[in-house]
């Protein structure tokens, strides 16, 4: 058998960089149905998970594909789909339930431009807020946005790690450009990967509790055949599992839902800075967007501006805290997206109108050149 | 404008037909400048209906510091082995460009910028695969241009190609780097020859 961790330098796309993070990060299945830009990733995986006695499915549709993740990740399995904004969307009643039954598994969207079937083959960051808010009701998720193949190795593997920590899909909000392009990717040693486990029941079985939390706020889960009786439900239940109707049980259990996520920000949450130092002008961006933004501050700085970036590695949940920190000592924010505004409003609001907020945003289908945020700059702020 | 396009850093155009490994020699570049040479290498490339037989391109990035915008603003390099690619990359060429065509497929006009021809195509053929022209284009760039080490291209040629064809694919991209050098030299040969000083 191959190793599950390739260790060593590759020129690689991003798709192939995030299906090497997951074998290397455990997951063991993977079930999806192929979708551009996405379905590298399925393809690599294809032929990746027979090497570390690993199971791959290609489902009938995005519905099942999501599904499938779910029953694995009940297994006991590490487990992971991945597919663009069509077959997202198709996901989201599942993905509600992957919230509800506090189930870890990672979910990737290699973002094309929509809405519907939009531009397939070109790229987009139009999935931002679907990831956020696309499923019905009122929850927490996290989500992560790379903006290199390096980072797709990485990012993959921190999706995982929190999935399985904090028992909660993962979202990795790539994007075609991302998936498609290839840089060095260097993959280190397995024994400097770290990987974190879900937390598992000891104790009798007989008493056991599905859903009673353990000290962060996350219940120990056991897997189906480790011999505790469980039941697992998208109803509103109790501590032990079982439907409850009643706003009592649905109050405890949005309450342990939104908490375990709520209350452990400063680890969930991963910002990345470039010449902020002394900068008065932010640029806000996340996934390929970044690279877009890197290129507009030194452009900016060259002319004069005090200009640095804030890099969104966790876009969900927001860094809301810290944006309401810098709005108290900066001129402004520039959000740069592949969009016509969305994380923008979030950084809108949590600028409280003590800075600007702009946007530099697209309506799809091309990244956003560096020229257009200069532009945004040198119109809207004086040196 | 651009801080970054200034210094140490080779912006490349590969274009042509899908089908002609277009994708796989912007690949063979990035790899090379990125494991070989040890440099930053950024590749992206088309992906619509166009890679597979429109007009496709493949655009490299080589820098001695982290790449930022991955695209190509202004190419220091094109290689067209296409017309309709030459066609659309080249009102980006700006006069300190290097052009390289196929020459028995690209008929460049008015180019602003020094430029070279191969019959790459032809040439694979006589070596008995135009499947290899990509790879004889590569050998001629490279030498021309030294974006990239020979001993860098021919290694990651060597791990990029079917399995098998190796050596063929070797001899393509040497055939390639030879007919650049005597391109070269006799350049040299006939601005020597202008002047005088060096006449033989």
């Amino acid at each position: 058998m191959k190793p599950a961790v390739f260790t060593g330098e590759h020129y690689i796309t991003g798709d192939v960089a995030c299906a090497e993070g997951a074998i290397a990060a455990g997951c063991k299945f993977f079930g999806a149905y192929p979708i551009t830009p996405a379905t590298e990733i399925a393809e690599h995986m294809a032929e990746r998970l027979p090497d570390v006695g690993g199971t791959f499915i290609q489902m009938e549709d995005e519905i099942a594909a999501i599904a499938s993740i779910l029953g694995a990740a009940w297994t006991g399995a590490k487990s992971m789909t991945a597919t663009s904004g069509p077959g997202f969307s198709l996901m989201m009643e599942n993905l509600g339930l992957g919230v509800c039954t506090e189930t870890p598994c990672v979910i990737v969207n290699v973002q094309r431009t929509g809405p519907s079937t939009g531009l397939p083959t070109q790229t987009g960051q139009g999935d931002m807020m679907q990831a956020r808010w696309g499923s019905h009701g009122d929850y927490e998720l996290i989500a992560l946005a790379p903006s290199s193949p390096q980072d797709c190795f990485y990012q993959t593997i921190r999706a995982f790690n929190l999935s399985e920590k904090y028992r909660v899909p993962v979202l990795i909000m790539a994007d075609e450009i991302v998936g498609h392009m290839s840089e060095k990717v260097v993959i280190p040693d397995a024994s400097k990967i770290k990987l974190v486990d879900r937390p598992k029941p000891t104790g009798r079985k007989d008493r056991f509790k599905l859903y009673e939390p353990g000290p962060n706020g996350v219940a120990p889960m056991p897997s189906i055949g480790d011999g505790y009786n469980i039941h697992v439900t998208g109803l509103t239940h109790d501590e032990r599992g079982y439907p409850a109707m009643t706003v009592e049980a649905q109050e405890e259990m949005m309450t342990r839902i939104k908490g375990k996520i709520q209350n452990n920000l400063d680890d969930i949450i991963e910002t990345e800075s470039y010449r902020m130092e002394d900068a008065d002008i932010v640029i806000v961006s996340y996934g390929i967007s970044v690279r877009t933004g890197l290129a507009a501050v030194d452009q900016a700085r060259a002319l004069g501006y005090k200009a640095g970036l804030l890099r969104l590695v966790t876009v969900w949940p927001f860094p809301e805290a810290m944006i309401r920190e810098i709005a108290g000592r900066v001129k402004g924010f520039v959000t740069v997206e592949i969009n016509l505004g969305q994380i923008h409003y979030e950084v809108e609001r949590c600028a409280g109108g003590k800075a600007k907020a702009l946007l530099v945003g697209s309506a799809g289908g091309k990244i956003i050149h560096p020229d257009k945020v200069l532009e945004c700059i040198q119109k809207e702020f004086s040196l | 404008m651009s801080t970054q396009t200034t210094i140490n850093r080779t912006e490349i155009i590969v274009t042509g037909f899908g089908g002609q490994g277009i994708i796989l020699a912007g690949r063979i570049l990035g790899m090379s400048a990125s494991l070989g040479d040890k440099k930053e290498s950024t590749l992206v490339q088309a992906y619509g209906p166009e890679s597979r037989g429109g007009a496709c391109n493949a655009q490299v990035i080589i820098s001695d510091v982290p790449i930022h915008y991955p695209y190509v603003n202004t190419p220091k390099i094109l290689v067209a082995m296409s017309q309709a690619g030459y066609d659309k990359f080249a009102p980006a060429l700006l006069p300190e460009s290097v052009l390289l065509v196929d020459q028995d497929l690209v008929h460049p006009e008015n180019v602003p910028c020094d430029h070279f021809a191969i019959p790459a195509t032809r040439m694979a053929e006589n070596l008995g695969n135009k499947m290899m022209a990509n790879i004889i284009m590569l050998g001629f760039c490279t030498a021309i241009t030294e974006a990239v080490s020979s001993k860098a291209a021919q290694a990651t040629i060597a791990k990029s190609v079917p399995k098998g064809t190796e050596e063929r694919n070797i001899e393509a991209f040497t055939k390639g780097f030879d007919y650049g050098l005597s391109t070269l030299k006799g350049r040299e040969k006939r601005a020597a020859g202008q002047t005088g000083a060096l006449a033989q």
